[in-house]
């Protein structure tokens, strides 16, 4: 068996950048197409997400023995939908801006595919650590992209990120990157821009 | 406004100008997941219709009890559970009553519980229909699922019939699969994104 520090290190690294949520494996399109009109969403859809993810990977991975085999996805959708609803309450309660612009997508972080994918994949096969530390790795990786995507479609749809004005008021911003329709072509061209990167450093490793 | 005229606007509204995928971003995954071919791309929008409308029934049902007993909170929870339940009954009877449609539409039945679309209509339906009118809600909260289902429906097979086209063309490497059905899908949200003049023309 390997040296525990360097596997946890791994399974950290592995969800933001070797199974990336977004832009690996393409999961849980529908936050990540809407909620990133601005990167503040972004940051706070992923991190919302994050926190339902290590608290439903947690919980998961202790009832593993527990749940049985047949019934074990409505039970980890019960798991998972309580641990909304408290992030739900919590964002309602201290970050009211942020819940206002999320809307209704903060309770549809149930049906995100990420968050179950992981819990079936990772969460009732490994250990309490092992498994909140793949949520971590998962809801992070989902965040930095969540915050790239939102951040270029920010910066072209309004010159801005983060609400500060890059550009200095002389820029026209191009509505298109706002409306949906741009959420779809940037993620698009990121995921195609994205492969051929990857294909090409692929062939310099064969060469 | 009577009540049928209000039905007809609502109807343009759900599957043209607030379209579920183009404009609202709801029902993503299967709507890239299954939209290889338009038959099953049929099926799937049949399904999900159906469960739409059900799911929309029960839920108002039940987010009337939530609010009598002051429990809204706990919206999400019911909801899900519901839609759950209804996935698997709706999957044994379409296995009893007919098998061919249960053969077709095979592994997507149970998908359409983590299909957002559905969880998304009911929490709509929740917060504007089921806490806001009484009895005649009922009737527009089911309208709404159904019509945002036919929405759904129209861009999933829609997509489809592009995508049976982009098999057989020329792409970059880099962007075949996800990359090119994510652009199309952005050219047909922007077409979309013409038919939102609509109501202000209508007053």
């Amino acid at each position: 068996m390997p040296n525990k520090k360097v596997r946890m290190s791994t399974i950290f690294l592995n969800g933001i950048i070797t199974e990336n949520p977004t832009f690996r494996l393409v999961l849980g399109m529908c936050p990540t197409l809407a909620v990133t009109t601005a990167a503040i969403n972004g940051v706070g859809m992923g991190l919302a997400a994050t926190m339902v993810l290590i608290g439903s990977n947690v919980v998961i991975s202790l009832l593993r023995n527990i749940i049985p085999d047949k019934v074990r996805i409505p039970c980890f959708i019960v798991v998972i939908c309580s641990f909304v609803t408290i992030v739900q309450m919590l964002m309602q309660a201290y970050v009211q801006d942020l819940y206002a612009s999320l809307g209704m997508f903060i309770p549809l972080i149930v049906v995100n595919c990420i968050i179950l994918a992981r819990a079936e994949a990772f969460a009732c096969k490994n250990g309490v650590l092992a498994s909140a530390i793949d949520g971590l790795g998962m809801g992070l990786g989902f965040t930095l992209s969540l915050t790239i995507i939102a951040s270029i479609r920010e910066l072209i749809g309004s010159g801005k990120i983060f609400g500060i004005d890059v550009f200095g008021g002389g820029y026209e911003p191009m509505l298109l990157m706002i409306l949906p329709a741009g959420g779809f072509i940037t993620l698009g061209l990121l995921l195609g821009i994205l492969n051929s990167v990857t294909a090409k450093s692929a062939m310099k490793k064969e060469a | 406004m009577d009540h049928l005229t209000k039905f007809i606007l609502l109807f343009i509204s759900c599957v043209l100008t607030n379209n579920f995928i183009f404009s609202r971003f709801l029902g993503c995954c299967p709507f890239l997941g299954v939209s290889n071919k338009v038959e099953t791309a049929m099926g799937m929008g049949i399904a999900v219709t159906f469960v739409m409308g059900l799911a929309s029934l029960f839920t108002w049902a039940v987010g009337k009890l939530l609010v009598l007993l002051d429990i809204q909170y706990l919206n999400t929870i019911a909801f899900i559970l519901i839609i759950a339940g209804l996935v698997q009954f709706v999957e044994m009877f379409i296995k009893k009553s007919s098998p061919t449609l249960y053969k077709s539409l095979g592994i997507y039945l149970p998908l359409i519980t983590t299909n957002c679309a559905v969880l998304g209509v009911t929490i709509i339906n929740f917060d504007s229909y089921v806490v806001e009118m009484d009895a005649i809600g009922l009737v527009y909260s089911v309208l709404n699922g159904v019509f945002s289902a036919l929405g759904f429906m129209l861009a999933i097979v829609l997509m489809a019939g592009i995508r049976e086209r982009l098999e057989t063309s020329k792409i970059p490497q880099p962007f075949k699969g996800f990359p090119i059905s994510l652009i199309t899908a952005g050219l047909m949200s922007l077409a979309f994104t013409g038919f939102s003049g609509l109501f202000s023309n209508l007053g």
